[in-house]
């Protein structure tokens, strides 16, 4: 059962057995009965507030009322149809701060709809039960359009320009398309290699040619791009790792967060993995969350999240700090990690005690160490600009406007790399869709003006 | 705690609640167990003349909400199965064992008086309270002249009661068929032959749904389907309005009623009983849930009765059937207005989108800082009620009657053509 953490009962290492059950599903799927029952409470809302909080503005009554009329494959299409990742946002969206946030529920019965779950039910079924693509691509164009990056940005905005008839090319730099999804997302909220099998439902819809391995930088440049065809998308997402910039950074088991989390994914037998026994997590976001929660659940016997403000400025939602909680995961608040301590390897972490005076985080001149054999860094990633030199940057990301046009015209971005929005999954979905949209209507005026 | 008693027809009973003819009453064993659950008394399935008929597989279907919710049953079953003799030996076997609790004796048989006497005197004999002439199958007996094709000719409603009160001398309940245009004939009918007391409904002809991979009526036998008697909480209302026609009109109202149809709550009971019914009769809902919900029915209706200060039924029994009129005789002046409570408003929109849709658009939605707004404007609300059905929050919306000083007006009071006052 993925939702309840399995305990070594010897004290020793987990069994493989615990392991593996500690990355199944963190919510297993809801059952048919669950389903109807749930898509009964539905109240049908008119303009509902529930899809104005998506970012994808999925018709959730709509959907949920195709699945109380049992016409799941119909609910599915509602879904796929405003996004087409709806399949990962069902597992990773933190519905308690979108959709089921606005459930007018909340407020009649101090529940909302489980609306996340509905969703995951309709498109898993629709995906185990067909093989034809749902949607058919649109007259060919003859248009070919250059995405970078097969995260949920670049993947959505190629499927989006697949189905209005142009043909895409996507670079990405990694083996597998995927991104985030692939590479970043926990484990148990990505069960069963649901990140590829998505990946390649996207792709099925054809004209999309995935070329993995090639990177930005290394194998083109964004102008050789955007003189070959006919429009750009970037959707890069951040892949800097800030650095804490303390003595011992070097030293063997400090890592970053992301790294670590990548492991996780990419092993597929994880009791081959050494859990190492007391683990260190700095940062304060939802990484250090997951890569905390991930810790515990692999078997590592202490697990510290520390982070240098309190409990109300962490960036992840009150269920992420549950979900911590429930797994065993000490959080520090008020800890500025000063030195990292080991010889070879890394041994512990010595912190200095923090208050916050007028609103500013001042050391207290106190100090405490915590044991560590592992150091996991999750101090947020931020934008490679080194090949984007030709385009604006605002606060350290892609400027765009709401169609995602950067300050070049034919190059557009969205997802994590560009400055407006939230970085989360469905919003890097809307954001590539978004940009498949306005590309189409660019190309389309280009047309009219050379006949 | 209130006095449940009832009596009909003569007959006095520790409670309303009986359970009707059909599979719950089909033997000892179930009698025995809904008996010592608590109902006051059964129909017993009915009984027809030898050899017993024989049934089909399968047998039910049900109508659905999108979720769990069990709206009717259809039934192609046909009367009891079983012997003449076996089930008359059980009557007298349950009589003895329950000396306090009624047994009402169903049958039915093909036109012909000797055979309708011979079938009333062999269970009479089983010490039955009374008899009841089940004239309202609408599947299958039918289709070999009784039941329903009975019950839908007064004339045959009439001879087929009046034989049976020549030989017995127990109380004689008709019970009626709903599958007719006016329940007062067959009542009227029932009345001339001698009846005592009328029970109705029995099920409506119905075809409960089609099997789209099959592609056939529900229930599917062996790839074809027909239709058959519909019951359960969606046919309470048409058995409401039936039961009040016979209570307020001046023919029938003397006739003792024994009310069927949809019956499943306490509040569903004490509806018919305002109505006029003497006692009550139950099907489905045991069928969906067990004979234990008369724990619930008994309990439910004795605080309801406590609550408004009713000693017994006779003192509410009826009361509604006054307020039952025509159309005509109601007050054209009448003007209620929607009210919406905005503290209690979760802001749904349900009330706005089927004012807007298909009412008349007398409900606005407004941007809020923190949401939306739902306003009624009075001059547009005709008062029709629907925002406050579809409202999915208790007393959220109410209707509330505006005071226009406009005295009790009837509509042939007031010139159909000129809209004006007649005699003024
Ligand atoms: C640990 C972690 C957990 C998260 N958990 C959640 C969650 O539970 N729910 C949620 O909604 N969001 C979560 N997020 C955020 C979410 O993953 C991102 O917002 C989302 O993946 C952004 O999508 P993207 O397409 O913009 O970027 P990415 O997913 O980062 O994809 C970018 C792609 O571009 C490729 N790329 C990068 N540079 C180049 C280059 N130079 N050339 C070619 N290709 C390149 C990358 O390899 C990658 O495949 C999480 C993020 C992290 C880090
Ligand atoms: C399966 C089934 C069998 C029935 N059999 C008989 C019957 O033999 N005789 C009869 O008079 N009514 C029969 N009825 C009708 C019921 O007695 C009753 O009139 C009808 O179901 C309406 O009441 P309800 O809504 O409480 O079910 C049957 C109903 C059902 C569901
Ligand atoms: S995509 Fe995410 S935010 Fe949108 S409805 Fe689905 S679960 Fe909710
Ligand atoms: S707000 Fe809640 S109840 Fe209303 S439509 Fe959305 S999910 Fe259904």
């Amino acid at each position: 059962m993925g939702e309840h953490l399995q305990a070594s009962l010897t004290g020793g290492a987990l069994s493989k057995d615990a392991i593996d059950a500690n990355f199944e599903d963190l919510h297993p799927p809801l059952n048919a009965q669950q389903v109807n029952s749930w898509a009964n409470r539905c109240l049908f809302c008119y303009d509902a507030p529930c899809i104005t909080a998506c970012p994808t503005a999925i018709d959730i009554p709509r959907f949920i009322r195709q699945i109380a009329t049992d016409n799941i494959t119909g609910a599915a299409k509602t879904i796929l149809s405003a996004n087409i990742m709806g399949g990962t946002c069902a597992r990773a969206c933190p519905t308690e701060i979108l959709c089921e946030q606005q459930c007018v529920l909340n407020t009649g019965e101090h529940e909302p709809i489980e609306i996340g779950a509905l969703q995951r039910y309709a498109v898993d079924y629709l995906m185990d039960t067909t093989n034809t693509h749902p949607f058919v691509r649109g007259p060919k164009t003859g248009k070919t359009i250059a995405v970078i990056g097969a995260g949920p940005a670049g993947l959505a905005c190629a499927h989006e320009l697949a189905r209005l008839g142009h043909d895409v090319v996507v670079f990405e730099a990694k083996a597998k398309a995927g991104g985030l999804n692939e590479y970043g997302l926990a484990a148990y909220k990505m069960a069963g290699d649901y990140a590829a099998k998505e990946t390649k439902f996207i792709t099925d819809i054809g004209g999309i040619t995935v070329k993995a391995g090639k990177s930005l930088g290394d194998d083109f440049s964004l102008s050789d791009l955007r003189d070959k065809y006919d429009a750009v998308f970037i959707g890069i997402g951040l892949t800097k790792m800030r650095k804490l910039g303390i003595a011992g950074e070097a030293l063997a088991g400090v890592s970053n967060a992301l790294d670590f989390i990548e492991t996780i994914r990419q092993t597929s037998d994880l009791s081959t993995l050494d859990p190492g026994r007391d683990i260190v997590v700095i940062g304060g976001g939802n990484t250090a969350i997951d890569a905390a929660v991930q810790a515990k659940r692999l078997g590592a016997k202490n697990v510290t999240l520390a982070y240098r403000r309190g409990l109300a400025q962490m960036g992840e939602t009150k269920w992420e700090q549950d979900l911590a909680a429930t797994n065993g995961v000490m959080i520090k608040h008020w800890a500025n990690p000063v030195e990292i301590i080991g010889e070879n390897s890394v041994k512990s972490v010595r912190f200095e005690q923090i208050n916050l005076q007028d609103g500013k985080l001042c050391g207290t001149g106190d100090y405490f160490h915590i044991c560590a054999d592992r150091v996991y860094k999750a101090l947020g990633q931020t934008l490679v600009t080194d090949e984007l030199t030709a385009l604006k940057v605002e606060n350290g990301k892609l400027k765009v406007g709401s169609d995602g046009l950067t300050s070049v015209a034919g190059i557009y971005a969205g997802g994590d790399c560009i400055a407006p929005g939230e970085d989360l999954t469905v919003q890097a979905v809307a954001d590539g869709k978004t940009a498949a949209i306005a590309i189409d209507k660019m190309l389309a005026i280009d047309k009219m003006l050379e006949s | 705690m209130a006095d449940l008693r009832c009596v009909i027809a003569g007959i006095e009973s520790i409670n309303p609640f009986w359970l009707a003819s059909a599979p719950p009453t089909d033997k000892q064993y179930n009698v025995e167990r809904a008996f010592a659950a608590g109902w006051g008394g059964v129909v017993w399935k009915t009984l027809g003349v030898d050899p017993p008929v024989v049934n089909v597989s399968s047998r039910y279907g049900v109508h659905k909400d999108t979720g769990r919710g069990i709206l009717g049953i259809n039934n192609i079953e046909l009367i009891s199965d079983r012997p003449l003799d076996v089930n008359l030996r059980e009557i007298e076997q349950v009589r003895k064992n329950w000396p306090d609790r009624i047994i009402i004796g169903s049958m039915m048989a093909p036109v012909e008086e000797e055979l309708w006497k011979e079938l009333a005197i062999k269970i009479a004999g089983s010490g039955v309270h009374g008899i009841e002439l089940n004239l309202g199958c609408p599947h299958g007996m039918c289709e070999r002249g009784m039941g329903s094709a009975i019950g839908q000719v007064p004339e045959l409603v009439e001879n087929t009661t009046r034989w049976v009160r020549e030989v017995v001398d127990i109380p004689v309940f008709t019970k009626l068929t709903p599958n007719t245009t006016d329940i007062l004939l067959p009542a009227e009918a029932a009345l001339k032959g001698g009846a005592h007391a009328v029970a109705l409904i029995n099920t409506v002809n119905s075809i409960i749904g089609v099997d789209l991979d099959v592609m056939a009526p529900t229930p599917v036998v062996d790839g074809k389907g027909t239709h058959g008697g519909y019951c359960g909480s969606a046919v309470k209302p048409i058995a409401l309005h039936m039961v009040a026609e016979i209570a307020r009109a001046v023919e029938t109202r003397d006739l003792d009623i024994s009310a069927i149809g949809g019956i499943t709550t306490w509040r569903d009971a004490a509806e018919f009983i305002a109505l006029g019914a003497n006692a009550l009769q139950v099907c489905t809902a045991v069928m969906l849930y067990g004979f234990k919900i008369i724990e619930d029915l008994n309990e439910g209706l004795s605080d309801f009765m406590d609550a408004k200060g009713y000693k017994s039924i006779e003192d509410f029994r009826g009361l509604a059937t006054k307020n039952t009129v025509n159309w005509n005789d109601l007050n054209m002046n009448y003007d209620l207005k929607a009210v919406i409570d905005k503290d209690k408003c979760i802001e749904c929109g349900l009330c706005h989108i089927v004012c807007e849709d298909t009412s008349h658009q007398a409900i606005t939605i407004k941007p809020t800082e923190t949401g939306r707004e739902f306003t009624v404007v009075d001059a547009d609300c005709v008062g029709c009620n629907l925002c406050a059905h579809v409202c999915p929050v208790p007393d959220c919306i109410t209707m509330e009657p505006v005071d226009n000083g406009l005295p009790y007006q009837t509509w042939p009071e007031i010139s159909p053509i000129s809209g004006e006052v007649r005699g003024e």
